[in-house]
């Protein structure tokens, strides 16, 4: 594989893949904090 | 008996005359000195510094066999770095050291810590353009990920040869992220944007969603990238452990006594490696210039999606927080918040600099993962 097609293949399958993967991880733990939201401790009687 | 007497002085001196005939252990050994210098008298990241220093003090002076199929130093280095151990150790111990809180209470900073490894991909294209064969060229742009264990992890596997160079390069422009950003911070951006006021994070994160995370980013980055599991499970087994609670003594000792003799192992190996015949290059000086340029193109394009993510949310975003979505952690965190405070002292971005920063440790672990999976993908590496 020549050079030029080795580092646009890199440039686009690496970054795009980084920032989807990335974003894909953000959806999911706000969605996981939107689930499971933090409760305010109980006052003991 | 002059004969023998004459030649066994002849023994004592043969590492003079080899260190007069080669001038690169002796430029060699001067550079060890300096990191030791630089660790010890100047506090500058001490715990790789000397044990670099010597490594390259001891493998250095002539005739030295700790390199040689039988010596100490070589012994470490099959065990510890041709195998990968080490790196993954260190994991376990960032992970272990590591609060995503930050990152889990606005997770869209993920987004800064992607952007943040750009770096790595540009630097990339320039080394092929430069000449470097593919695999040198992939090792060379991980520097950008400003993350040793993953920059070491990549290169002992696929380019050994430059180990030496692109560890010091990574370690040493990690140290120097406090000069090299806030230039490229303030040229990226307007007074206005510098002087913004981020909201605290109010919203506390549970138990609950701290303990899926190691599991949920383990589980998708790793169906994802495969290639990159042991980088992306050992630094969320060490994260899952400290959100737990449930194993101090494991936690601790991944973070203390685990990561402090990986790290004496390591530094000593990758000193060892900076041999002057090898290290004296011209490639050398090339990749610690492109690990430069690496470095500013991640803060360039950190600044760039903190200015998006401004955009849009209406101007609630200080750009500045783009600039710690880095690996080098918490130095890039504490770097963004002394700027914003010197424009602004009302503005406090330590805690949205920790997010991204966070962000950073875990975009620099998937970056590296989707990285060597896109190669595997091309068949270039198994």
């Amino acid at each position: 594989m020549d050079n030029f097609t080795f580092g646009m293949t890199m440039l686009i399958c690496g970054m795009g893949g980084t920032l989807l993967t990335l974003w894909v991880m953000s959806l999911i733990m706000g969605l996981l904090g939107k689930l499971f939201p933090e409760k305010p401790e109980k006052k003991e009687a | 008996m002059a004969d023998a007497i004459v030649n066994g002085l002849g023994g004592l001196t043969v590492g003079f005359q080899v260190l007069v005939a080669d001038w690169r252990n002796t430029v060699m050994i001067l550079v060890g000195f300096v990191f030791l210098y630089l660790g010890i008298k100047k506090d500058c990241e001490p715990l790789l510094l000397v044990p670099i220093g010597f490594g390259c003090i001891l493998a250095n002076i002539p005739l030295s066999d700790v390199m040689s199929e039988e010596g100490f130093i070589r012994t470490i280095y099959n065990a510890g770095i041709a195998t990968e151990l080490f790196p993954l150790l260190i994991f376990v111990g960032i992970g272990a050291m590591t609060d995503f809180g930050p990152l889990l209470a606005r997770p869209s900073i993920f987004l800064l810590g992607a952007a943040g490894q750009f770096g790595i991909f540009l630097t990339l294209l320039l080394a092929l353009a430069m000449g470097f064969p593919q695999l040198d060229a992939v090792a060379i742009g991980i520097i950008g990920a400003c993350d040793g264990p993953t920059a070491i992890y990549v290169t002992s596997k696929y380019a050994p040869h430059l180990l030496g160079a692109v560890s010091v390069a990574a370690y040493s422009y990690m140290s120097l992220v406090p000069i090299i950003q806030p230039p490229i911070m303030r040229f990226m951006t307007t007074k206005k944007e510098r002087e913004t006021v981020m909201k605290p994070l109010a919203k506390p994160v549970s138990k609950t969603t701290k303990l899926l995370f190691p599991l949920v980013i383990t589980i998708l980055g790793g169906v994802i990238a495969p290639k990159g599991l042991p980088l992306l499970g050992t630094i969320m087994l060490g994260n899952l452990m400290r959100e737990s609670g449930v194993v101090t003594r494991l936690t601790k000792a991944s973070e203390n006594e685990i990561a402090n003799v990986v790290t004496l192992f390591l530094g000593l190996c990758i000193g060892a490696t900076m041999v002057g015949s090898a290290f004296i290059k011209a490639q050398t000086l090339i990749i610690l210039g492109l690990a430069f340029v690496a470095i500013c193109l991640d803060t360039v394009c950190g600044v760039l999606m903190g200015k998006l993510m401004r955009v849009a949310t209406g101007g609630k975003v200080n750009p500045l927080i783009g600039a710690a979505g880095i690996s080098a952690f918490p130095m890039a965190a504490r770097v963004v918040q002394k700027e914003g405070a010197k424009w602004n002292k009302k503005s406090y971005l330590l805690m949205h600099a920790m997010g991204a920063n966070a962000g950073g440790q875990v975009g620099s672990v998937i970056a590296a993962a989707v990285m060597l999976s896109v190669l595997a993908g091309m068949g270039i590496i198994r």
